[in-house]
């Protein structure tokens, strides 16, 4: 206590970088440096992707991995921001399109998205394990079919276009560097607001429902209430991320939202793994490399092929994604240490 | 006439941290429970003795609100809470713990505590980390200290032996403010040091706490508690301080000739 009043001013700056560790640090400097050697094609396509994508993993890696809850309806909560981009804010397609500004059409976007996910979330709770996967998929199927039907509110098969990214002070955000730095921007709030939330009270309640919601139950927590808040902040998540994938896209249809995409969001998140926040973006980053380029070589046909052995490969090789990999070459090589010590 | 005895030696003690009523529980045709009454003053250190199946865990069951009875009242210090959810009971410092460790694998030792502590106080949707000068969390450092797990602090508790997990297991029950526990079979499976080790940890809790603990093995329920109820197919049959039961041909023949582990 007296030493924090004796602290001079600079430590706490330091002390700032000491908690956010070395790793993080160089991450965060190649990412910023990233656009300086990078072509627009990488800026955006890899980069920005990954990060919306990565994004969406960590919505549902915030269900799964912290509370046992696996949600195959994450896209449909960014589908949910995305039609809300396009109906309230300004589009081509000369349906709704109330031309709201950006400063109000995004908040209402994430509004809508957490809420519709906290409702969801508060359907499935009564649910566990294969059955909540059952009732997303449902929720995600129901989705995409109802809005490709309505053609009052969604604009049915075609959807909305001409959904563009702000300029906001003169800066474009749709041009690729601006683009490439709001997604990481994004991507990195949410990323540090999971790790930090991770420690917090409610992080803790969380786990400790995923682990034991019987004794939870005991010693005086509603964990229904509590599973329903971690739907809702996954919905923040995956809300944003539809936003910024609507501005990618310059377009939103049911195809944005199919059953395809919604697997596409699990199998990323399981790649990368639900131990570490990280884990959604190092996934996202493989499946869309490979999206980009294994089409080219092994043909559209054969890649859900390859994809589908990558999945099958990594979850055999290591139930937690890569990040498990990673763990498991740190554990060989701090042995063969001690025995080259011996 | 059991409850008699209680009563009359416990008549100065004042308030009854517990009172049950012919308290029964039935399973379809299974009678778990039945005709149980029984009066514990605050402070009193009680331990339950039975064979498998006797209903001991019932009982439990049945005090904390996890199972209601079918039939019976049961007052906690005066307060008739047959029909309170569990939750509020825990409000009013009824604890338990239970015989297979329910414990959160994933969470540190500390956190564990900091949970258990947490449950009854406010901002439990906290967003924050909390402060080591937290309140809930200072609690949690000397419960952490009181159940002699200090050197595991920060261990997962999935990575813990068996008779830490029964440590901590004891340690949940201490958040927040109990008043009165309910310890089933802390001891089984321990190990005689670790058992030395329990019996020192029951015997340093503050004095006004009472409990119930049950517990299989004799030498253990006489050394942590002042007084001994027998149960045997759902029903108490026999009370008295560990002396006279210990000494009581009924209870040698039933319970240590019953062929328990
Ligand atoms: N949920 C339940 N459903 C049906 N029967 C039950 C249930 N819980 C307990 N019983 C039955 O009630 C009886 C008493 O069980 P209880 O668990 O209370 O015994 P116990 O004295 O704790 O035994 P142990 O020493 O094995 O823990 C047993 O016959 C048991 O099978
Ligand atoms: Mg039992």
């Amino acid at each position: 206590m007296n030493a924090d009043v004796t602290q001079n001013p600079a430590t706490p700056a330091r002390n700032l970088l000491a908690r956010i560790g070395t790793g993080h640090l160089v991450l965060a400097a190649l990412l910023l440096a990233y656009p300086l050697v990078s072509s627009d094609f990488f800026l955006t396509q890899i980069g920005g992707y990954s990060l919306i994508f990565g994004m969406l993993a960590l919505s549902l890696s915030l269900l799964a991995g912290y509370g046992g809850m696996v949600s195959l309806a994450q896209i449909s909560f960014a589908g949910v921001a995305g039609y809300t981009v396009a109906i309230f804010g300004e589009n081509n397609s000369n349906i709704l399109g109330f031309g709201w500004p950006w400063w109000l059409v995004m908040p209402l976007a994430l509004f809508f998205a957490a809420t519709s996910s906290a409702l969801i979330g508060w359907v499935s709770v009564r649910t566990e394990g294969i059955y909540t996967i059952m009732i997303t998929l449902a929720v995600a199927t129901a989705a995409f079919y109802f809005v490709r039907q309505n053609y009052t509110l969604f604009n049915g098969f075609p959807g909305y276009t001409g959904l563009r990214a702000p300029i906001v002070f003169g800066v474009n955000f749709r041009d690729p560097v601006p683009f490439y730095y709001m997604c990481l921007v994004a991507a990195t709030l949410s990323y540090a607001a999971v790790l930090y939330a991770a420690r917090s009270t409610f992080g803790l309640t969380l786990q400790a429902i995923r682990d034991n919601p019987r004794r939870m139950r005991a010693i005086g927590f509603d964990v229904t209430a509590h599973k329903v808040v971690a739907w809702f902040y996954a919905g923040l998540i995956a809300g944003l991320a539809g936003v910024l994938l609507v501005w990618f896209n310059g377009r939103i249809s049911p195809g944005t939202i199919n059953v395809a995409a919604a697997i596409n969001v699990l199998i990323i998140a399981v790649i990368g793994g639900l131990k570490h926040p990280i884990g959604p973006f190092v996934g996202a980053v493989m499946v869309v490399l490979m999206q980009t380029f294994a089409i080219d070589i092994v043909g559209a046909e054969r890649f859900n092929t390859l994809i589908g052995v990558f999945f099958l490969a990594i979850v055999f090789f290591s139930p937690d994604g890569i990040l498990g990999l990673w763990g498991q070459l740190r554990q060989r090589l701090a042995q063969e240490d001690l025995r080259s010590r011996q | 006439m059991t409850a008699n005895v209680a009563a009359s030696r416990l008549q100065d003690s004042g308030a009854y941290a517990l009172e049950l009523d012919s308290v029964a529980r039935h399973f379809g045709a299974l009678v778990a429970l039945t005709g149980i009454n029984m009066r514990i003053a605050a402070g009193e250190r009680r331990a339950v003795l039975g064979s498998n199946g006797a209903g001991k865990t019932t009982l439990f069951n049945a005090i904390t609100g996890d199972f209601l009875p079918t039939e019976g009242r049961i007052k906690f210090f005066g307060e008739d809470i047959t029909d309170l959810p569990p939750h509020e009971r825990i409000r009013r410092g009824l604890r338990r713990t239970y015989q297979i460790s329910q414990l959160f694998g994933g969470l540190s030792v500390l956190d564990n505590i900091y949970l258990a502590c947490r449950g009854v106080s406010r901002k439990r949707y906290s967003l924050i980390r909390p402060k080591p000068s937290d309140a809930n969390r200072m609690q949690a450092e000397s419960i952490l200290h009181a159940v002699h797990l200090e050197s595991v602090r920060d261990t997962p508790v999935s990575n813990l032996s068996h008779g830490q997990q029964r440590q901590l297991e004891i340690a949940m029950a201490l958040g927040g403010a109990p008043r009165f526990i309910l310890f089933d079979e802390p001891a089984a499976g321990l190990s005689p040091t670790e058992r030395r080790d329990l019996i020192e940890i029951l015997n340093a809790l503050p004095a006004h706490i009472g409990y119930i603990i049950i517990e299989h093995d004799l030498d253990v329920a006489l050394r942590v508690s002042e007084y001994v109820s027998m149960m045997h197919n759902g029903k108490l049959f026999k009370e008295g301080t560990p002396e006279e039961i210990e000494n009581d041909p009924q209870v040698q023949e039933i319970y240590l000739g019953g062929g328990h582990g």
